[in-house]
């Protein structure tokens, strides 16, 4: 047979099988299972079809609770039906999982592995999803390796037509799902083989169908249920023989041979470790490396966990064994030990009981944890266990990979045990998110890996941020099976392709001794020595290392194409490392160009080529000094001024060493400090704005649209300018209301993104050059230094008094500090404006319940968080639960926080006597209407507490504890579309209705913008979105026209950019409205496909164009108004706006004759909504205009 | 007795001398064949602007990878891969394949490189796609102080020789009027190997937005003022080169159309009146123009073609500085 190789992640192994053997797929995005959704999607719209000729259904749904719904109804409806998810979304499918296994229907859900959140959410691999739904009745069947999600994704497929039962297949998210491996391509004709017809028509068959009408789902009683739920026990019996036929028909058919347990390492073994997941691959390679040192280990790699064949565990067990310890890649505080130890642990014991084992004494069993959160897993730490195994009283429910120095529980790596075959080639290369590294090491695999007989492995690492991120990409390749799934320690070559992270990071730390160095560097190789720091100088030296520059950035920009270095850097690496003849090298590369690249047209391609042909050419050599004599060293991540768990905490985590951090370091509960992403100075901006007070115009509209809080207005008395630096500008401000003050506008020069959206929006035109503007963005390193000072300067300057300030305008509130700073949000992020604006009004008394997405990234992700504090410690409280019950959540907060204010009153009347009258009168009888009358009150609770300190009762003590409830608290319920539109509208929808003062922003980026710009139901007509390739073809849901039939709602479309005025109003009136709010506000993201720069100016077309109307609804209004449209009327066409974006205008490129006909439904369905508007305003109209420039 | 409108432009033989020119309307295949049922004898397809296509193939890449593999949550970007981009000039000659397969009328392929590789490789394409003759759509501003006149027509004589190196069907050369010697400068696209040269393209030009105080790129539609530019140089060039001429800009109307043949123009090129009063106006205008020969009693275009050229007019001054002085008697209604 012709085994065809490719070179895939895990995620699309898993699809492929999948899509060839389905006709109906249901889906919804979770990372990191959401490209097997996509791939289906993208090849059904691509007219690929499954082994029977049929192109399979994709269909996206509202959560992965109604995709399981669907995947139920399907299989009910007879189709051969499968779902994709992971973490939450799979718990979210619990209870259909219950009706699907209880029903005996044959289905298979692939999972990418991950974490439950918990303390926190996580991302990334582990058990804890799956461990889940072990008592749903779902087989659970596990893959170790690429080639095994491959292999196993069609075994499960016909193991459960076969047994009846479904089957859950999961494999590790992120180190599985997303690792490249090369692997053999299962032939279709072994699929047909694999699918037995008679089961596939028995499951037809047993469709619902009112040509044979039968009842499923019905409701029992006490009398017959149990011995109905015990009916299913033959077919769970039969199950795991089953599966394993299934396997042995798939050895036949392939040569590629599974059990349900797989037994590796010595025969006569006397300690195994038995495990199920990528985990195996290390477990392995550390069993080859102590039995060739004599020692007597193996392993159990467990592939079918549900059923668990007690008889198959033991027949797979060397009867050598003495000790077994037990690995689970879950946590279940309080159980008596994790799912798989406690199942090996009963196996065991029954067996024995039942004498069916041929030991005299059973083998002691431990159990550890290892792996959390896609956690490092090495073989060291394996030959740690094993070392552990050999004590006499081995620590039980152990953990490995981290220090545990609470409770004691972890277990040491031992150092220096290291299973790496000698001639693999290991590399690693350290990026940009932006410069294109990842693509290219992909290429790279997937280049040696199907031009050589070499096996090639990929295995990618990005940080948390969403503009600026590092990556890493470890690279694997040697003539063996690659099956080690840890990250590279030693690495015989390392590229760094930014100079800049020299001074930030060890780069080379993973370099081991003679490795080779190749560096992007704007310094040419007589020069770059003296640019590097010490530090690096000197492992260079001791680690022997073999140096190379190529100025990558050069040699792009000469092939046409600025920025993107990486195939410049891929070149390099392919000539220093002799994997390729270079020729050949050179010849795959540009296979590899056409490919990749080729759809996007010829002068892409050229340019490429003119990359790599150039790339070689400037690629020298570095002469290595002996000693290191650099005058520069490594930065400093976090200033020495930095509270101690900054220093203590954060700190490590900036410099890529959180994995050393102790159990103790943590907190137990999930709890962090706010404010800390003022110690984390990115520098990742290369031009900054700098500002031109001479013709400023006041407006404030820089400081009100800056995504980063990075830009700032200050207004105050100019004696603070005494001691001011000499570059600080400043300038008389124009006002009525505050005469006399100076103002300034400031930029965080080591903050800034350097997005130019203040820029762009700036209406400050010089006279005599009409592009020089009052803010004009400028080189980052000719600035920084000046501008930190100047910086240090502006935020000593004291903050403007808020009862002074107009918070009803766009000036006053950008007078107002903004607690909400530096985020790690895409450069120019349409939302983060709108939170910080929030922060800026009410951040001072405001709590957040924040749905799951990209406001909850950066939002809430470490290292660093963006929440800040005001000068007395005051700022926003955040807190997240999940994607789908934010309404509830922030809904739970303000019950709770109403029961605490219902509670400091009562005990207010109650303890008057005490309090004193006038104190007490005041404190219940607060006017708390504006900055003012909160000031007063603060100051009332403030006395109130001072008396309470002193009165020795338990009324007074519980007083204490709420009294800052009566400080008005602002509860706001933050989200995206995703949230708001689909998985959580059923409870924003009740939350609403509930009449409870909450309030809610809808960040409306019109798709799932975090998990990678799927479609929602905000998603527009004819935009082009993953699960909308080809252009959606059902208008938006209109969620404010939603809420506004309640009549007792205050709902506010807004856009900030188009009529800044009314954004602040919206946010003014919403807060101020007791009751339910609701503000929807349009946020260009960058999965518009648009110029991020320019991204208020999309905003603003969208405004003209009709397809964003403003408007406010407001109960309140007396005038039997409560409508009013706040935008004029269309003034361009849809067309004209659409074409500025690529989500619209890539469909015009791949399909003309649907865009046309989309674009027209488009602009009707803007007219018919815009007349609706008008009607419903009655003609009523409000256009607030812009204020004007000063007095 | 009919009169015979036929008449020969780059080498190909047309019903008549008006023709269609390059524009937006000319791009779609149900508009040529509404034009050719008008009676045009030929048709010029729009410009491929290779700059565009190489900026558009650059932004697709661009915006189709548009923060890739940065985030973990969104390896793949933010767009579905697509099958196609359709970039590149794939749907241009398929424009010009379908345009083969509709009309029965020579279908005249029109282009604007920007890179001697680009000139050539398209033209060739454009060749192989069917087109019955090539437009080269010149468009060099030359910015440059530095760059001496000789520099910049070197450049056009360069880009000519390479498209006439590289294909085998008739190339016509449309230019602007902003040479210092036109008629010399014809003569050397003449020399360079083109069939035929196009008088005169308009440029797009850049306008002021005062409220924005931007610069905003404004293509006006002419007027049948603009006529007279081309006709001037029509008419002094019949007879002087060897090569089809085409009056291009401002021929509004049937008397427009006579003006240029009577100048000496081999085609007469439309595209205002069509975009304004819609392709079935050609036969508006071919009426027209057919109805002044035999009104005037002419036998045909080849009769009429140039008779009223510098070479054939009674006054033939009135086309040079001439023409400057009636014009003033004109307003003046004396000599100055």
């Amino acid at each position: 047979m012709e085994h065809k190789v490719a070179t895939l992640d895990g995620n699309e192994a898993a699809a492929y099988i999948a899509h060839k053997t389905n006709e109906v797929i249901a889906i919804y995005p979770i990372t990191p299972s959401s490209p097997m959704g996509e791939h289906s999607d993208a090849w059904s719209a691509k007219g690929r079809t499954n082994i029977w000729g049929e192109i399979p259904q994709v269909v996206e749904m509202q959560s992965e609770g109604g995709a399981s719904g669907a995947v139920h109804g399907s299989l009910q409806g007879g189709a051969l039906t499968t779902t994709f998810t992971a973490s939450q979304g799979l718990l979210l499918m619990i209870p259909n999982m219950f009706k699907i296994a209880g029903e005996l229907l044959p289905t298979v859900f692939h999972v990418a592995a991950r974490s439950v959140a918990t303390h926190a959410l996580s991302i990334f691999g582990d058990h804890s999803d799956v461990m889940a739904t072990r008592s749903t009745g779902f087989a659970q069947l596990a893959s170790n390796s690429i080639q095994e999600v491959h292999d196993f994704a069609l075994i499960a497929q016909a193991a459960t037509l076969a047994s009846r039962v479904p089957v859950v297949h999961f494999f590790d998210g992120f180190r599985t799902s997303h690792e490249i491996n090369k692997i053999e391509i299962i032939p279709d004709d072994v699929i047909e083989a694999m699918m037995d017809g008679d089961a596939i028509r028995a499951h037809h068959n047993r469709r619902l169908s009112a040509e044979h009408p039968v009842l499923r789902g019905t409701a029992q009683n006490p009398d017959v249920f149990f011995q109905a739920r015990e009916a299913c026990n033959p077919y769970y019996i039969d199950a795991p023989d089953h599966m394993q036929r299934a396997m042995d028909r798939f050895a036949e058919l392939t040569g590629r041979s599974y059990h349900l347990f797989d037994y590796y390492g010595a025969p006569d073994a006397d300690r195994v470790i038995v495990l199920m997941g990528s985990g195996v691959g290390a477990v392995r390679e550390a069993v080859a490396s102590l039995n060739a040192r004599g020692e007597k280990v193996g392993v159990i790699a467990v592939r079918a966990y549900r059923p668990f064949s007690t008889e198959a565990f033991i027949a797979a067990l060397p009867s050598t064994t003495r000790t077994i310890a037990v690995l689970d890649r879950t946590k279940e505080p309080g159980a008596l030990g994790e799912p798989l130890y406690v199942d090996v642990l009963a196996g065991l014991a029954e067996e024995q009981a039942g004498g069916r084992t041929a030991w005299s004494v059973p083998p002691r069993v431990i159990g550890g944890r290892y792996g959390l959160s896609s956690k490092e897993f090495t073989p060291a730490m394996v030959a740690g266990i094993y070392e552990e195994m050999l004590k006499d009283s081995p620590k039980n429910h152990f953990t490995v990979g981290i220090v545990d120095d609470v409770t004691g529980t972890s277990l040491s790596p031992v150092e220096g045990f290291d299973t790496e075959p000698e001639g693999r080639v290991r590399a690693v290369f350290f990026g940009l998110g932006s410069d294109g590294t990842v693509g290219a090491s992909k290429n790279s695999v997937k280049i040696i890996g199907m031009n050589t007989p070499l096996n090639a492995q990929g295995y990618f690492v990005y940080d948390s941020k969403k503009s600026g991120a590092v990556t890493i990409s470890h690279l694997r390749f040697g003539e063996d099976p690659i099956d080690s799934t840890y990250l590279i320690h030693k690495a015989g070559f390392v590229a760094c392709h930014q100079f800049v992270f020299l001074e930030k990071m060890d780069v080379l730390d993973l370099a081991k001794d003679g490795a080779t160095f190749l560096l992007n560097s704007p310094y040419g190789p007589d020069e770059v020595w003296d640019k590097i720091p010490a530090e690096v100088q000197q492992q260079i030296i001791d680690k022997h290392l073999k140096f190379y520059v190529v100025d990558g950035y050069s040699v792009a920009r000469d092939a046409g194409m600025p920025g993107r270095i990486n195939t410049v850097l891929q070149t390099c690496f392919f000539a220093l490392s002799g994997i390729l003849p270079k020729d050949q090298a050179i010849s795959e590369i540009k296979k590899a160009i056409e490919k990749t690249y080729g759809k996007f047209g010829e002068s892409v391609l050229q340019k490429n080529y003119a990359a790599v042909d150039g790339a070689l050419a400037e690629l020298h050599e570095v002469s290595v000094p002996s000693t290191a004599t650099s005058e520069l060293h490594k930065l400093r991540l976090v200033p020495e001024e930095a509270p101690d768990f900054v220093q203590r905490v954060t700190a490590l985590m900036l410099e890529g060493k959180g994995d050393l951090l102790p159990v103790s370091a943590m907190p137990v509960d999930g709890t962090f400090p706010t404010a800390t992403t003022k110690w984390e100075k990115r520098n990742i901006a290369e031009m900054i704005p700098i500002w031109d007070p001479d013709i400023c115009i006041d407006c404030a509209k820089c400081a009100l649209v800056c995504p980063h809080a990075a830009i700032r207005m200050k207004v105050y008395d100019p004696a603070f300018l005494e001691d001011a630096p000499a570059t600080f500008q400043s300038k008389e401000w124009r006002s009525r209301d505050l005469p006399g003050m100076n103002m300034t506008i400031q930029v965080a020069p080591e903050d800034c993104t350097g997005c130019g959206v203040c820029v762009d929006v700036c209406p400050a035109k010089s006279k005599e050059i009409v592009r020089h503007k009052s803010i004009n963005m400028r080189p980052h390193l000719d600035h920084v230094d000046e501008e930190k000072v100047n910086f240090d300067f502006f935020l000593s300057i004291p903050e403007m008094d808020r009862t002074k300030v107009k918070t009803d305008t766009v000036k006053g509130s950008q007078m107002l500090q903004p607690l909400f700073e530096f985020s790690g949000a895409c450069s120019g992020c349409g939302e983060t404006p709108y939170i910080k604006l929030l922060t800026q009004l009410f951040g001072d008394r405001t709590v957040v319940a924040n749905a799951t997405g990209c406001s909850s990234i950066y939002g809430g992700n470490l290292p660093t968080t963006p929440y800040a504090q005001n000068a007395d410690g005051r700022g926003p409280a955040w807190a997240n639960s999940l994607f789908e019950d934010n309404a509830e959540y922030g809904m739970g907060m303000r019950l709770a926080f109403d029961a605490e204010r219902s509670q400091a009153k009562s005990l207010v009347k109650k303890m008057t006597k005490e309090i004193g009258l006038e104190l007490a009168h005041g404190l219940l009888d607060a006017d708390q209407s504006d900055e003012a009358g909160i000031g007063a009150q603060r100051v009332r609770v403030a006395q109130l507490k001072e008396k309470l300190a002193v009165i020795d009762s338990e009324d007074a003590r519980t007083l204490l504890s709420v009294a800052d409830a009566l400080v008005t608290q602002s509860v706001w319920i933050i989200g995206g579309d995703g949230w708001a539109y689909d998985i959580g509208f059923g409870g924003l929808d009740h939350v609403l209705a509930s009449g409870r003062n909450v309030n809610v922003l809808v960040l409306d980026t019109e798709v799932y913008s975090n998990t990678g710009g799927q479609a929602s139901k905000a998603t527009p007509l004819g935009a082009v979105a993953k699960f909308a390739a080809s252009g959606k073809d059902v208008g938006k849901k209109d969620l404010g026209m939603i809420a506004m039939q309640y009549g007792n709602i205050y709902v506010a479309q807004i856009a900030v950019a188009a009529n800044n005025i009314q954004a602040v109003k919206a946010f003014q009136e919403a807060e101020s409205f007791d009751g339910p709010s609701l503000i929807i506000a349009y946020s260009q993201c960058i999965a518009h496909g648009i110029d991020m720069e320019t991204g208020m100016s999309h905003q603003t077309e969208a405004v003209q164009s009709g397809f964003w109307p403003l408007f406010r609804f407001d109960p309140r209004r007396e005038d039997r108004h409560p409508f009013r449209l706040d935008s004029r009327k269309p003034s361009i066409t849809f067309e004209e706006f659409a074409d500025k974006e690529a989500r619209f205008a890539m469909l015009k490129r791949t399909d003309p004759e649907r865009a046309k006909r989309l674009f027209e439904d488009a602009q009707s369905s803007i007219d018919a909504r815009w007349s609706y508007y008008e009607q419903t305003s009655d003609i009523e109209r409000d256009f607030l205009e812009e204020e004007e420039a000063g007095v | 007795m009919s009169v015979d409108l036929t008449t020969t432009y780059l080498g190909l033989k047309l019903a008549h001398p008006i023709v269609p020119s390059a524009s937006t309307i000319t791009g779609k295949l149900d508009v040529l064949k509404r034009l050719q049922d008008a009676g045009a004898p030929a048709v010029v397809l729009p410009s491929l602007f290779e700059e565009q296509i190489t900026y558009e193939e650059q932004e697709m890449q661009r915006l189709a990878e548009f923060a890739a593999e940065s985030f973990a949550e969104a390896t793949f970007g933010y767009f579905p891969e697509m099958k196609d981009y359709n970039t590149g000039p794939g749907s241009y000659l398929k424009l010009i394949q379908d345009a083969k397969n509709a009309l029965g009328i020579p279908v005249i392929a029109s282009l604007n490189g920007s890179s001697v590789s680009g000139w050539l490789s398209y033209a060739k394409k454009m060749e192989d796609a069917g087109a019955d003759a090539l437009e080269l759509n010149i468009y060099i501003v030359p910015s440059d102080p530095n760059a001496t006149g000789e520099q910049v027509e070197e450049r056009y004589l360069n880009l000519i020789r390479t498209c006439r190196e590289s294909v085998s069907i008739p190339v016509a050369v449309k230019i602007g009027p902003y040479f210092s010697s036109v008629a010399n400068m014809v003569g050397k696209i003449s020399g360079a190997g083109a069939n035929g040269v196009i008088l005169f393209n308009r440029y797009l030009m850049p306008d002021i937005d005062l409220e924005s105080l931007t610069v905003t790129p404004a293509l006006k539609l002419s007027d049948p003022s603009e006529l007279r530019l081309p006709l001037r140089w029509i008419a002094l060039l019949r007879g002087k080169v060897p090569i089809s001429l085409a009056l291009s800009s401002g021929v509004h109307s049937a008397s427009d159309a006579v003006k240029a043949i009577l100048t000496g123009a081999d085609v007469a090129m439309t595209t205002s009146a069509l975009l304004r009063h819609g392709p079935e106006y050609l036969a508006t205008l071919i009426d027209g123009f057919s109805n002044w020969l035999e009104e005037h009693e002419y036998i045909s275009v080849e009769q009429a073609k140039g008779s009223l050229s510098e070479e054939a007019a009674p006054d033939p001054e009135a086309f040079s500085r001439a023409n400057y002085m009636k014009a003033l008697i004109s307003y003046t209604g004396s000599p100055v």
